[in-house]
């Protein structure tokens, strides 16, 4: 992780959101977010109520502190979003500070070339870069090649190679080319480059509500309706009965019943989800894609370099009949020692185990590396007289002129079968053995592959491999299926398959070939150092180009449904406690003989009302952390989570404003405010 | 509390539990159109001869063409019984020569019987005649029964297709459900009660002289006929004033209880149907379970407060039956009142064996809250399905994302339609008992109405408007409600209660058939098991029930501690 992580409450950041809170008060802004608008036109009812205490017969102390309270629930909403906000914006100045303003080499058609600013470029002009100047826009290379430091998006400071045709010829604005010259072509305008796009969507400024959200809001607008309607009615209900209901305790009851902490903290729970994604380098197009994650069930995953290690290593030496291990290895590694591929350097590595120590090739003069060639398909090495070579079977088999022993070619078969790749080692005439060489799976994920299971979601692993050797690393790896012989439209018919059956599909890639099946895909997740048509079609991009990010963004995208669900449920669960409190205190002076309903035994009916008010604003506050956080995630089968989340957040949300209301009010009456 | 209604509460969720699979099985043979059953060899011609004579277009309606359908239905039925009750003293069967009823109680009682409510304004045995109730009200009671299972019928049908336009088509429903199932049931039903000693009558009323040598008049009339239906069919009706505490209505301890269970019967055997249409029984029992503890928790509360004698009674030293007898025929107790007036308040049938106005403040709660819960404790036929399935979808909604994945019910996403249609569903209930109950607390008209003064009072208002919004029927008496206000505002809740809920209702049927059905999986929202359930019940409490808190807490509640400080209304 290369991009700093902001501490929860970062200073400054929480300087900035405090001042954001209130100029949120703005209602134009709060109308969009009905449960906190109602609240605050609460919070101006009772403020206006300052001004009526004699006809209410009312404290000012009380109505004061209500008013107040009704102020700060608003505030601390405002804030929770602020600070979500302010979160992302400080990403955002870490990327805006990459977007230097540049000068720019255009190529006119004419072949002429000018200087020209970097905001004057547009779409489909082409530019002239050369090492150390910072490419201006984002393109596609249309001529030659270059390394780039991409650390201003990426973060990682390794420099990478972009060159034109194929699927390494996108660009992005604000990176730096650090060799050789490069011609492209430009593929978006000012402000629309991926760089812009980024920073908007930290910034919060282009986020929409997803679907979600708006179902959900549609559901609290409806409570607080409900509500609404709730407490008009006692007023007339309290005419009836010959009971006054003072207007500033029917505004708390309504408050406090109106989903305010859900309301106040949807926004700062979508907005932390985004920067989560960020954190881990991963850009989601829109909020939409980070539900869509977590909604996926059926995961395509390319075997190599998301499955496997991108290389094949050595596992274990198998010495031909009357040749000892440590003769195979000694002859492995001196076949190796110029061999600089991964497969080479297992190879020297897996030697050390039999006690080698590995030798230099500068140490021995008279050796000459005999590299590998496409026609020889073998690497050796030439030294005192010796000539030893490790290759691919049928090549070593030519090689060695002595008969290969039945043994030997068995062992060949083997390796093959279990879906490895055999390496023959010999020395002139004689085989020697054979070098297991094998897909790594990648560590932790055979267990977290069994995790997902139990959460519902099937891994398929894609592969060029042949099926043979594609079932058996899908079987090491504990994948639920395979496609093996993958061709991007095999690839694009398995996910239309797929969610002709009801699933939701997620899938990575990178090539200008993947880009069909990344638009089909539900989720799909496209490298950055893929091609600007793969990066396009996909609805989120990894800047780090790991395609096991996928399994971290599923995760993330359950996380931030469940953090708003538990939410949703808490708040929804604390209105029990709630009418608890406020309900007898109003009936209490009309109707001495329901003490009995003081369920909490709370102080006075003021400090009932104005507990159950302290509480409901206070509670926003202390779910901040939550909201921004998350709840925490662990892969369960859907029932075991229900089960747990209902018990914490839903038996909690019951149980725990019980408690807090009852502190506030023993602490209230002790200092006497009340 | 005692063995005895221990034993009999037992037996009677027994043998529910025991006819709710069978009852369910021929639901589904009913409710699929086309579907073959064990009548259709006989009565099969003539649901064939219906279709022609009606002319009616076998084709699938999508939502809004089942809902006009259903509206137009309903319409047309509303005013052909207000122009009977109108014309009563014109038309034939009027043994007794009553006169024409007056337009509000027509208009009450026209919209009371085709919304399924059986609000009753009237006397029946003083002021209807033979031909308005067999005509004018039984007709409703089959057919505004007919209408709700259709409902249910469309409302599940949507949840289990999937990518699909329509819902069935409203006339077919409506005809198969009277043919095949509320008509063969209600003669066998019939036949049954008048071998308990019903009546099943034309005659005019007989004069008699009583034990104390005083002259009175003993109704008469088609009885039995009238009863199956009103029971079956959770109408609820009275053919008496009285109602199912008439020796007539009710004439002993069997068919107390045979007509307690039938009241149940067909909303039990939905629950079944609900599980066989979408392929999960554990579902469909899952939501029968959450029925049984909400009735079973209900009937408890209620036997327990009416098994407490008024203390200001007991210090006097009148302890008739070692509880609050007053307003309960004395052939049923305290057991089985409490346990019909729970039976009958948890479906929307109305029917009462003892006088609800008379329970113990919190014996009378118990009636009063099931209202106002929405009438989903089995509910009334078809609407206690569909009231409960709204509430579902809605506990799946806000519970959904706990789990990780946007909101599924049985594989169909729910979005923001259906929450907005599930939400409307919940408004309009709320809004109607609510609105009116406040309207006539705060006015004179609603309170010159009212029999008693304070807390209790208001608890009689409160009830009318619940029972009313609620298509209950069923009154706390105590308030004289055949009036013009109280006629036509209890129309109106009536009406509201019935379409405008039933309109979101299919709405939400319509936007579910649409979609796709995502596979299932161990990651999907669980549908069945006790969290399942124990979280349905807390949304329908939380959400739906907490919304009357402040009501029951000035009504019923308050007038309790009244009590218990020797305050009585």
């Amino acid at each position: 992780m290369k991009r700093q992580e902001n501490s929860l409450f970062d200073r400054k950041i929480l300087l900035t959101a405090l001042l954001q809170a209130v100029l949120k008060l703005n209602p134009v802004h709060l109308v969009k977010n009905p449960v906190i608008f109602v609240t605050e036109i609460a919070a101006a009812i009772t403020t206006a109520q300052l001004f009526a205490l004699r006809a209410n017969h009312e404290s000012l102390g009380f109505v004061l502190q209500i008013s107040l309270w009704l102020w700060f629930t608003v505030l601390f909403a405002n804030f929770a979003e602020a600070i979500a906000e302010g979160r992302g914006k400080a990403q955002a100045n870490t990327l805006r500070n990459a977007r230097t303003k540049t000068n720019a080499t255009r190529v006119d058609k004419d072949g002429m070339i000018s200087s020209v600013s970097a905001e004057d470029l547009r779409k489909d002009d082409i530019i002239m870069v050369t090492a150390n100047e910072i490419i201006p826009a984002d393109g596609e290379i249309i001529e030659g090649a270059a390394t780039v430091n991409e650390s201003a998006i990426t973060g990682e400071s390794a420099p990478v190679i972009r060159e034109a045709g194929g699927d390494r010829s996108a660009v992005t604005g604000g990176t730096t080319v650090l060799s050789d010259w490069i011609k492209i072509k430009v593929t978006a305008g000012p402000g629309e480059s991926f760089l812009d796009r980024m920073i908007g969507l930290v910034e919060g400024a282009t986020r929409q509500k997803t679907p979600n959200e708006i179902a959900l809001s549609i559901l609290l607008s409806g409570m607080t309706i409900i509500f609404l309607a709730v407490i008009m009615a006692m007023r007339p209900f309290g005419t009836y009965g010959g009971v006054f209901f003072s207007v500033t305790s029917l505004v708390s009851l309504l408050v406090c019943l109106i989903p305010t902490t859900i309301g106040g903290l949807l926004s700062a729970i979508g907005i932390a989800g985004m920067d989560r994604l960020l954190q881990k380098n991963v850009l989601a197009m829109s909020g939409r894609a980070i539900e869509a994650a977590g909604d996926v069930d059926v995961l395509l995953l390319d075997k190599t370099g998301t499955i496997t290690l991108g290389n094949r290593q050595a596992v274990e030496l198998l010495p031909a009949p009357g040749v000892t291990s440590l003769e195979l290895a000694d002859a492995a590694q001196l076949a190796s020692l110029a061999d600089e591929t991964p497969e080479g350097r297992s190879i020297v590595v897996l030697a050390k185990q039999f006690g080698i120590r590995a030798r230099q090739i500068h140490e021995m003069p008279s050796a000459r590396f005999v590299p590998f060639t496409a026609q020889t398909r073998m690497s050796g090495l030439d030294t005192d007289g010796r000539s030893i070579r490790k290759g691919a079977s049928d090549s070593v088999l030519k090689f060695a002129k002595e008969a290969c022993p039945p043994l030997v070619l068995e062992a060949v078969e083997r390796i093959s079968r279990a879906g490895g790749t055999p390496l023959l080692v010999a020395d002139e005439r004689r085989v020697l053995g054979t070098v297991y060489l094998k897909d790594i799976v990648k560590g932790g994920l055979p267990d977290r592959f069994l995790r997902f299971r139990a959460m519902g979601i099937r891994t398929i692993m894609i592969t060029g491999d042949n099926p043979l050797t594609a079932a058996a690393i899908a079987k090491e790896a504990g994948v639920d299926g395979f496609l093996a012989q993958a061709t991007p439209e095999d690839k694009l018919a398995l996910i239309r398959k797929e969610q002709a059956k009801g699933h939701l599909v997620a899938m990575t890639g990178d090539g200008t070939n993947d880009a069909p099946a990344l638009a089909q895909a539900d989720v799909g997740v496209a490298m950055n150092s893929g091609t600007q048509a793969a990066k396009e079609a996909g609805n989120l991009v990894d800047l780090d180009s790991n395609p096991t990010k996928l399994i971290e963004i599923v995760e993330i995208g359950k996380q931030l449904l469940m953090t708003r669900g538990v939410l949703t449920t808490f708040s929804i669960a604390n209105d029990v406690a709630k009418y608890f409190a406020i309900i007898p205190a109003m009936l209490l002076g009309a109707y001495p003989q329901i003490a009995p309903l003081n369920l909490m035994g709370l102080g006075s009916p003021h400090s009932a009302i104005l507990s159950a008010v302290i509480f409901n604003a206070l509670v926003i506050i202390a779910l901040i952390p939550l909201a921004l956080k998350g709840v925490s995630f662990r892969p369960m089968a859907a029932g075991a989570i229900l089960r747990r989340n209902l018990l914490i957040y839903g038996l909690g949300g019951v149980i725990s404003p019980f408690l807090g209301i009852k502190i506030i009010d023993f602490c209230l009456n002790l200092a006497g405010w009340v | 509390m005692d063995m005895f209604g221990c034993i009999q509460l037992l037996l009677f969720l027994l043998i529910l539990l025991l006819l709710t699979k069978p009852m369910g099985l021929y639901l589904l043979q009913v409710l699929t159109p086309g579907g073959k059953n064990i009548l259709s060899p006989i009565l099969g011609p003539l649901e064939r001869i219906f279709y022609r004579f009606c002319g009616v277009d076998e084709k699938e309606q999508d939502w809004k063409g089942y809902a006009s359908s259903m509206l137009l239905f309903s319409l047309v039925g509303t005013l052909i019984t207000y122009l009977i009750l109108r014309a009563q003293h014109l038309l034939p069967l009027n043994p007794q020569k009553f006169a024409a009823a007056t337009p509000d109680l027509a208009f009450n009682t026209a919209v009371s019987f085709a919304t399924n409510t059986n609000w009753q304004s009237y006397v029946g045995e003083t002021t209807l005649s033979y031909f308005s109730q067999m005509v004018g009200l039984a007709w409703h009671n089959f057919m505004s029964a007919a209408v709700g299972i259709a409902i249910a019928a469309a409302l599940v049908r949507g949840i289990a297709r999937a990518s699909a336009r329509t819902l069935g088509n409203f006339w077919v429903d409506l005809i198969r459900t009277t043919l095949y199932l509320l008509l063969p049931m209600c003669v066998v039903y019939a036949l049954f009660l008048v071998s308990q000693g019903m009546i099943q009558n034309f005659s005019a009323y007989t004069a008699a002289i009583g034990l104390e040598g005083g002259s009175q008049t003993i109704a008469q009339g088609p009885m039995a006929s009238q009863v199956a239906i009103k029971m079956l069919g959770t109408n609820g009706g009275g053919f008496m004033n009285a109602n199912a505490a008439h020796p007539f209505e009710n004439p002993n301890a069997l068919s107390n209880f045979v007509q307690m269970l039938s009241i149940f019967l067909i909303p039990s055997g939905l629950t079944y149907y609900l599980g066989r249409m979408v392929k999960n029984q554990k579902h469909g029992w899952s939501v029968w379970a959450a029925m049984a503890i909400l009735f079973l928790a209900g009937t408890l509360v209620c036997w327990w407060a009416e098994a407490h004698p008024n203390h200001l009674l007991s210090t006097l030293g009148v302890d008739p039956a070692g509880g609050n007898m007053e307003g309960k025929e004395v052939r049923f107790g305290i057991f089985n009142s409490a346990l019909f007036a729970t039976v009958t308040t948890d479906a929307s049938c109305g029917a009462v064996n003892a006088m609800h106005d008379s329970f113990t403040p919190l014996g009378g709660l118990v009636p009063l809250f099931n209202i106002q819960l929405g009438e989903l404790i089995f509910g009334g036929v078809g609407a206690g399905l569909y009231a409960m399935i709204v509430y579902v979808v809605l506990s799946v909604f806000i519970a959904g994302l706990m789990v990780g994945r946007t909101p599924e019910y049985l594989g169909k996403k729910i979005e923001a339609f259906d929450v907005k249609v599930a939400v409307l569903y919940a408004l309009v209930g709320a809004f109607s008992i609510l609105g009116f109950s406040a309207w006539a607390a705060a006015t004179k008209w609603g309170t010159a109405a009212l029999n008693n003064a304070g807390p209790h009072g208001f608890s009689e208002l409160l009830y009318a408007f619940s029972s009313g919004t609620g298509n209950n029927g069923s009154a706390f008496a105590g308030i004289g409600a055949n009036n013009p206000w109280y006629n036509t505002t209890l129309g109106f809740a009536m009406l509201i209660g019935r379409f405008l809920m039933i309109i979101p209702v299919l709405a939400l049927a319509g936007n579910l058939a649409k979609k796709k059905i995502a596979a299932a999986s161990a990651g999907s929202f669980p549908v069945s098991g006790i969290t399942f359930t124990m979280l349905i019940i807390g949304v329908i409490i939380i959400v739906g029930g907490l919304t009357f808190l402040p009501a029951l807490v000035m009504g019923p509640v308050v007038e309790h501690f009244l009590m218990l400080s020797g305050k009585l209304f």
